[in-house]
């Protein structure tokens, strides 16, 4: 399991953010626009997918399901966004579910013809959460571009499984439900690359995580939130206070609280 | 227990307040500087980079498709044979349903005097609901069905974001977002799926711009009233041979003139209601990709195509319902539609049109495809829509019921200029999730419209001119 | 220089970023952060937006968001 978010009722938010699902595993779909994400996800659902909306956003989502080696496997689409620093809608619902929702896997698809602009979001997303697959799409294009990718390689460097793809035909896709299944069951030795922050950076998460710490009592991973609190990100905040300190059962004891806007 | 959950919030709410003034720009510049510069390096090591060939391709595709001669023309002729595919492609399976329809209505109509039911059960069920559905159905879904797919592919190959790029300077100037010009392309096919496109802007000023103004382009529900109507009316000003090409002509200039409004409702919304700063623009030109047929397929018919059909029928019924229902019941001698055309005609004269046409626009709020069959259905009496065999006929009966050059122009301009239809609405209300932005989408077009045909109305009348 | 005056063709890298807040994040999450290249590759019909090659996507922006971008050409 992932070291995020251990502890919150996964009941509840999956209910919050409509997963209906029993024993499946549930597994978020990341990435950049225009990687073919979309692609991958309807090759890997077929045509089993409802779409709707993200939980008070305008926000579409998607979810499908899958079957693999006889289990039961739910993807939802994540929103396409650069980075997961929350300066956009999406950013902060991409966000939010990884984080919250606390998926069993998630796979961040990357775009083989710009790999370094589509590795900060798998950076930013293993920061997250341990459980990360990596499917670096349109290889075929990328190698039309004449840019080559060593996925041996790269799966060495980032220290979670890289799979080498081309969705539109198909290309890789087993090989990615494979991997995908070996994280969700814990068999796949994990050894995620950490960003190491220069020095004043990492002198200013010294100074809070101790105390972010003790506040969330391992609910979260305080060296991420004391980062994001560092980055000025107050978003964070007002989504911790919804997804683990539940409005409803705060109405109940009638308390009224000020969440900082 | 809850209590204490809530001090421990607070807590953090401090650290988050204090933070956000402890740290500077620069902190934060170097978090995301670390970030991409671990991204750096892991590429370095397992990137190898070798020929060019794709890039140079891309490269003259796009020097050609957005250059200052023919990036324009080139935008300008796609549209054009997007537009003639789709009506042209349209006609005949409009025809076969509309003929399967009204082969399945007699049936239907059979199976209910056999079982003996009331004329009025039949009048309602079969002439009221489900000749408003056939007829949406069978002039909405055709189009539709042609335009969405070769708009997907449009998309899907990589052209349109090279469009918004093209056009982004004209919709700064209105205040509103180069996309914007994608969100019309596809209003052109339908507004509801026009508005619903608007999603792909991120600022929430531009999409809320681009969602009120979308309207201002007439979608395929309307095309075929402005064709008909310039066949009739314009064509008729010159010789035969040319009738089709001054009616093409005529609609073209209609949209031109309905862009011209789009921007200027644009632009004075952005410096009223929609005030503020416009927001960063960024928009990405992905590389040209060859579009996967199937997906293209799957994505415009479901999707688009069969999503815009079913709200479309969902606010079919209850106006078959309506429209029989006024057009049956008689209060004294006539029918209420009547009452109501004659209660509207003295306003609607000053604006050109006459009661019957204004009570048609209204009542055919589920879908502009059912207006003109309800003004033929009013003015022949009749207690069901109809459609009539040609044109000539068509042209006879508004000629006999006083249309004038004047009245064709302002229902052609009322046709372009008017509230959302049902589904348009009902999309627009889910998309901002405001009735306020929704009722201001039906007021906006509305009043321009008044406006303009009155304009037109009263000067031509001012000037003597009688068509 | 600013990235809004940089020639057509022409290979710069950036020196600072002159946006704040939330546009000044934007910026940075499309890789125009400080000392990385850009190459100025095309502009619209009309010459705004102009089109940059950034770490591998061509990006369109506005005179608005590039004049915001401090940049030195690289040879």
């Amino acid at each position: 399991m992932g070291l995020t978010c251990e502890s919150c009722s996964r009941g509840v938010l999956k209910k919050k953010f409509n997963l209906r699902c029993g024993e499946k595993f549930v597994i978020a779909l990341a990435g950049n626009p225009n990687v073919g994400k979309s692609t991958v996800f309807n090759e890997l659902t077929g045509l089993k997918q409802h779409t709707g909306n993200w939980p008070g956003k305008t926000v579409v989502n998607a979810r499908g399901n899958y079957r693999y080696e006889d289990m039961e496997f739910v993807l939802m689409d994540l929103p396409g966004t650069y980075s997961l620093l929350a300066s956009s809608v999406e950013e902060q619902v991409a966000r939010d579910f990884i984080c919250f929702g606390q998926p069993d896997v998630t796979i961040v698809v990357v775009d083989g013809t710009c790999l370094e602009r589509n590795l900060n979001l798998v950076l930013q997303v293993m920061e997250l959460t341990h459980n990360v697959v990596v499917c670096v799409n349109l290889i075929d294009e990328a190698e039309r571009k004449g840019i080559f990718i060593d996925i041996k390689a790269l799966e060495e460097e980032l220290g979670v499984p890289v799979v080498g793809t081309i969705a539109r035909e198909g290309v890789g896709l087993e090989e990615l439900k494979r991997r995908v299944l070996n994280v969700a069951l814990n068999i796949e030795n994990l050894n995620p690359k950490k960003i190491s922050y220069s020095k004043p950076v990492e002198d200013a998460i010294k100074g809070i995580e101790p105390e972010i710490d003790r506040i969330l009592k391992g609910k979260l991973n305080s060296r991420w939130v004391a980062l994001r609190l560092i980055d000025g990100d107050n978003t964070i905040v007002n989504s911790i206070y919804e997804h683990i300190y539940d409005k409803k059962t705060l109405e109940i004891e009638g308390e009224e609280v000020l969440v900082n806007a | 227990m809850h209590r204490q959950f809530l001090g421990k919030f607070n807590e953090l709410v401090r650290i988050s307040d204090l933070s956000s003034f402890t740290y500077g720009d620069s902190l934060r510049d170097s978090i995301v500087k670390d970030i991409y510069r671990a991204a750096e390096e892991v590429t370095k090591k397992v990137v190898t980079q070798k020929s060019q060939r794709k890039i140079t391709f891309d490269k003259k595709i796009d020097d050609l498709l957005t250059s200052k001669i023919f990036g324009y023309p080139i935008m300008i002729l796609l549209l054009g044979l997007v537009f003639w595919i789709t009506i042209t492609g349209a006609n005949y399976p409009s025809q076969m349903l509309a003929n399967l329809f009204f082969w399945l209505e007699g049936k239907l109509t059979y199976l209910f005097m056999v079982l003996g039911s009331p004329q009025w059960l039949h009048g309602i069920l079969i002439l009221g609901i489900y000749r408003t559905l056939a007829w949406v159905i069978s002039v909405m879904l055709p189009p539709m069905a042609i335009f969405f797919p070769i708009f997907t592919l449009l998309e899907d190959l990589g052209y349109l974001p090279r469009v918004a790029f093209n056009l982004d300077r004209l919709f700064k100037k209105a205040g509103a977002h180069g996309k914007q010009s994608l969100t019309m392309s596809m209003g052109f096919g339908c507004n509801a799926a026009g508005i619903i496109a608007c999603r792909i802007i991120e600022s929430p000023r531009e999409k809320l711009i681009a969602i009120l103004t979308n309207n201002f382009v007439p979608c395929n529900g309307r095309f075929p009233t402005l064709i008909a109507l310039a066949t009739i009316f314009v064509g008729g000003l010159v010789a035969s041979q040319y009738r089709s090409l001054a009616a093409t002509l005529f609609v073209t200039l209609l949209v031109v003139f309905g862009i011209i409004v789009t921007l200027i409702v644009s632009w004075v919304l952005s410096k009223t209601i929609l005030k503020g700063i416009p927001s960063s623009f960024t928009l990405e030109l992905p590389p040209y990709r060859k579009p996967k047929i199937g997906r293209v397929i799957y994505t415009s018919l479901i999707d688009r195509t069969i999503f815009v059909l079913g709200r479309a029928i969902a606010v079919a019924v209850p106006a078959g319902l309506i429209i029989w229902i006024l057009a049956n019941i008689t209060l004294g001698d006539k029918s209420i539609l009547s009452h109501s055309a004659a209660f509207l005609d003295p306003f609607a004269r000053m604006i050109g049109l006459d009661g019957f046409i204004l009570m048609a626009f209204i009542i055919g709020l589920p879908a502009n495809e059912i207006v003109v069959p309800i003004i033929i259905m009013s003015y022949m009496s009749k207690g069901a829509m109809l459609e009539l065999e040609s044109l000539l006929e068509m042209q006879r009966l508004f000629i006999d019921n006083g249309w004038t050059f004047l009245t064709a122009l302002n229902v052609m301009l009322f046709s372009l200029f008017h509230f959302p239809c049902g589904t348009a609405l009902w999309t627009i209300g889910k998309e901002t999730g405001s009735l306020k932005w929704t009722m201001l989408s039906a007021l906006i077009p509305t009043v321009i419209g008044i406006a303009v045909c009155f304009i037109v109305t009263q000067g031509a009348r001012l000037l003597g001119l009688v068509f | 220089m600013l990235l809004s005056k940089a020639a057509i063709g022409s290979k710069v890298k950036v020196v600072s970023l002159e946006s704040k807040g939330l546009l000044r994040r934007r910026m940075m999450d499309l890789g125009l952060i400080p000392d990385s290249e850009i190459e100025v590759i095309r502009e619209s019909p009309l010459g705004d937006p102009r089109a940059y090659g950034i770490k591998g996507s061509q990006i369109a922006l506005r005179r608005e968001e590039a004049s915001q971008i401090v940049v030195e050409v690289v040879n």
